[in-house]
């Protein structure tokens, strides 16, 4: 089965060129959007990004803190084009090897640009060993990764895009296929007028990577109900949420020591422990890629932001819900360590014995950390002629939640 | 589990200074007088603080509008604050308020009324979690009594320009007092006893004075962590595991601490069991630890006086301390710089802990050093260092300054202003930051074009503001609004100002 899905990409190139395109894609037809995605200003022929938490200070311009703190260092700078174009690309499964998967298939902007996998899956439906991690605010983000071995995301896109097992396409084959696409063509020069003064000019990798990062780095959620309360408007949060914040901030639970506002994480790789999936084996997580031994296990903490549309939970996928993931930091330091393992768990992990209602409170904060208001629409059509993917391969649900494969 | 951890902690600790090997030579005692003045003090924060005159040391007090709300026992200190506007006074009546208080408001001023010596008491009964937790700028917290919680006594988080005095923090939780992400405060004149962790605990945050405390009873007395320009000073700090630390905790978001000033403090018989929650970095203090600089850089020790300390008087080292914690490539493990000037040390080292003293023993030992630096750094220097029984500081120098009295505070001569918003108009921020998620200018996105609402309020922007808070369905064709109440009428008529002449 997989042989032949295959066998029939490999010459999915030629047979978007044989098919030709939809007539009402014809190239002069599709211009690239002028205007900046939501959260944006054009300035000059650039957006920039603008957010009420720009008001703020942040000591030592860290961006973290508490509630009025500002944002950390990000990237923004592209052009509304190039931002255009890398949304064509990221929903187009032209980019992967056979045609079957597209980015949006493990971050599917319809699950919190995630996937809903405790595992993902790649071309032929391939199991990786971690989950795809959610793409909202990445534009704030200094490391890559679950393992945190990438600080770009040009660099990062490399990894799925080129292994054998998620979408399994060449750099040779990328530039091949989408430089047979005249449309590909005409939207790249739309993106960088002045790389294709003529008329022969192909289109290059890096220009690929960067309108990918564009579309990706445009992905702002700032304004969920607790942003509301943040900058000032106390009645956003019902009482028991704010119950649940005052939990997730206090020094019993110490959540938001590396869970720390305003993106509700502090880049940091920890060492925490958690259990994988029963038929997986250890990961060692940011030991291999740092070369440090007492990260054996460390794993980079992630944003809270829209964690509620992100279920499972952790690098591999073990909590199925937040209650779950919030009771593993609850049920003792160290407890999900194999044996064998001697990890340098973290000091913030510890044994706070939080009730069940505690437990409860949090997941009731968490959830108003959802905003998705800036979601960006989805192509109607692609510029390869194939249609989008996501949402029908990545939801066949070829594993159970907990992300063990079914049987 | 903790013991073991401990032991190896401490192993490592002085194995350090062995293998530096300056243990055997003793400095001859140098007699002069010196001709000249020696230089004055620099540090990388002496210029910010420099314009403090006398008359100004340390005056920094929250902003108050005149407002008042007085609580009494009985009632809520939360209800409070939820009624407070920016500036309030919140006066308590003595009492027991059995409650969590979070201050996520600028200038608030939490204050205990003390009458015949009755505090108002926040009592936690062992049920909750931190007493005082607060995230605004401009915040005091002063004159309460707070016993029996679970956390923290009084924690900042991001507050700038904060205040926290003559508060009793007692036999309670992880930390008694602990700003943390915040700039320019005052911890002063509390009293902090029984903490499992440090009683007061500067968490990466810039510009703070820690000054006439008592803290007693608990792991670590007074510790400065990833911060940086904190003067502590005048503090009466006994009977913990460790009196006064200086740390780099590696895996924090802000990375660097340096320039603290440790002057004048009593640090006196710190010889209690370390009680520290396993794990911890604290658990590693070997008990009757004086002064402990790990990782920081330009730390002055001067004019302590520093005695009865059963280990050793002052430690300099690196993160061999920190064994059970996972190594941070992005921070720099080297006590680098430090500075030790006159201090008063005797009877230091009389009964060192079980795993200092087995380090000592392998050097021929018994008593411990008044100072000892594990890693021998190369660019300390010190004063009079024949006074003192020292380890591993063969490569210091003769400071070139014998006095750091012309810092007298590292708090900043004016509160730290609000951020400077150059082109940031807040109404462009709301404009873009919120509402451009549906209004895109000229075509239909879940709203109207921007340009329509130009044509139809043309000079209204009250108009806009006005219906934002309470929209209604308009168009058989597009969503309701959802409304915009949550921002204050200053940003919705700001933004609309702005969405009128945006001109693509």
């Amino acid at each position: 089965m997989h042989l032949i899905a295959t066998a029939l990409g490999r010459f999915l190139g030629l047979l978007v060129l044989a098919v030709g395109l939809p007539a009402s894609l014809a190239a002069a037809e599709l211009v690239l959007n002028e205007n900046c995605p939501p959260g944006f200003e054009l300035s000059g022929d650039s957006c920039k990004l603008r957010s009420l938490y720009q008001m703020y200070n942040s000591l030592q311009d860290a961006g973290v803190g508490g509630l009025k703190t500002g944002l950390p260092a990000y990237r923004d700078g592209f052009t509304p084009q190039q931002i255009d174009l890398g949304r064509y690309l990221f929903f187009d499964p032209v980019l992967s090897g056979d045609g079957t998967v597209s980015c949006a298939s493990c971050h599917n902007p319809d699950l919190g640009f995630a996937d809903g996998r405790g595992r993902s899956l790649g071309v032929g439906g391939r199991a990786m060993s971690r989950s795809a991690p959610s793409l909202w605010n990445m534009a704030f983000l200094q490391r890559f990764f679950w393992d945190a071995r990438a600080s770009t995301l040009e660099e990062q896109m490399q990894g799925p895009l080129y292994d054998e097992n998620e979408m399994a396409t060449s750099p040779g084959q990328l530039l091949d296929t989408l430089n047979a696409i005249p449309l590909y063509r005409e939207l790249f020069r739309q993106a960088w007028p002045r790389d294709f003064e003529t008329a022969d000019a192909p289109i290059r990798l890096d220009q690929i990577y960067a309108a990918i990062a564009a579309f990706e780095l445009s992905l702002i959620s700032l304004n969920s109900r607790y942003d509301q309360y943040a900058h000032g408007y106390a009645d956003a949060l019902t009482e028991p949420e704010k119950e649940g914040m005052n939990i997730f901030r206090s020094f019993v639970a110490r959540c938001a020591e590396c869970h720390t506002p305003p993106l509700f994480t502090n880049q940091q790789v920890a060492v925490i422990g958690t259990p994988e999936p029963e038929d997986m084996a250890f990961d060692p997580g940011a030991e291999l890629p740092l070369a440090e031994p007492t990260l054996r296990g460390g794993f980079k903490v992630p944003s809270l932001r829209n964690i509620a549309l992100t279920a499972p939970y952790m690098h591999s996928g073990r909590f199925a819900t937040l209650r779950e993931a919030a009771e593993f930091y609850t049920a003792g330091r160290g407890h999900a360590v194999p044996e064998g393992e001697d990890l340098k768990i973290h000091w913030h992990i510890w044994e706070p014995d939080l009730s069940d209602d505690e437990l409860d409170r949090l997941v009731d904060f968490l959830q108003t950390l959802t905003d998705e208001s800036f979601k960006p629409s989805e192509p109607l059509q692609l510029p390869s002629g194939m249609r989008p993917v996501h949402n029908t391969i990545a939801r066949e649900g070829l594993t159970h939640r907990d992300g063990a494969p079914k049987k | 589990m903790n013991k073991i951890a401990l032991v190896i902690g401490a192993a490592v600790l002085l194995a350090g200074g062995y293998y530096v090997g300056q243990s055997g030579q003793k400095p001859a005692t140098v007699i002069k007088v010196d001709s000249q003045p020696k230089a004055a003090f620099t540090s990388t924060g002496a210029e910010e603080v420099a314009q403090s005159s006398a008359a100004t040391v340390r005056s920094l007090v929250t902003p108050t509008s005149g407002e008042l709300i007085v609580v009494k026992d009985g009632e809520s200190i939360q209800d409070a604050v939820v009624a407070a506007s920016p500036g309030a006074v919140i006066k308590v009546m003595p009492g027991t308020y059995k409650e969590t208080v979070y201050i996520d408001k600028d200038n608030i001023t939490l204050s205990g009324v003390i009458e015949q010596g009755k505090y108002p008491v926040l009592e936690g009964e062992g049920l909750r979690n931190d007493a005082v937790l607060y995230s605004g700028n401009g915040v005091t917290v002063e004159n309460l009594y707070i016993t029996h919680y679970k956390g923290n006594g009084v924690m900042g988080q991001a507050g700038n320009n904060f205040v926290i005095r003559n508060n009793f923090i007692v036999d309670t939780g992880v930390y008694g007092i602990f700003p943390q992400l915040g700039k320019n405060g005052i911890v002063s004149h509390n009293i902090v006893s029984g903490i499992e962790d440090a009683g007061i605990y500067i968490g990466m945050s810039d510009n703070v004075d820690v000054v006439f405390n008592q803290v007693f009873d608990s792991v670590a007395g007074i510790e400065i962590e990833n911060s940086r320009h904190a003067l502590v000073e005048s503090n009466f700090v006994y009977n913990n595991t460790g009196g006064i630390l200086a740390f780099i905790t590696p895996g924090l978001p802000i990375k660097s601490c340096g320039d603290v000033l440790i002057r004048n403090n009593f640090i006196v018989d710190n010889n209690h069991e370390n009680f520290a929650i396993p794990g911890s970095l604290v658990s590693n203090i070997p008990a009757g630890t004086g002064v402990l600089v790990m990782a920081c850089d330009d730390v002055v020790v001067e004019g302590n006086i520093i005695t009865g300390n059963d280990s050793v008087g002052i430690t300099f080292t690196d993160f061999s301390l920190a064994g059970n914690a996972a190594n941070d490539p992005d921070s720099e493990p080297n006590p680098n710089r430090p500075k030790i000037l006159n201090n008063i040390m005797r009877n230091n080292g009389n009964d060192p802990a079980p795993a200092v003293r087995v380090v000592l023993a392998a050097m021929l030992e018994t008593t411990g050093p008044d100072i000892v630096d594990t890693v021998g750094m190369d660019d300390g220097c010190i004063l009079n260092p024949e006074r003192y029984r020292t380890i591993g500081i063969g490569k210091y120098t003769e400071c070139d300054f014998s006095t750091t009295a012309n810092i007298a505070s590292y708090t900043l001569p004016e509160p730290v202003p609000a951020r400077s918003m150059e082109d940031m108009d807040k109404g462009k921020l709301a404009f873009y930051g919120i509402c451009a998620g549906c209004h895109a200018y000229g075509s239909r996105m879940i709203g109207p074009p921007t340009q329509i609402i130009q044509a139809l309020y043309m000079d209204n922007p009250e108009g806009i503001a006005e219906y934002a808070a309470n929209p209604v369905k308009k168009r058989p064709d597009y969503p309701q609004m959802p409304p915009q109440s949550h921002l204050d009428e200053e940003t919705r008529l700001a933004a609309a100002r702005y969405m009128l002449q945006v001109t693509h």
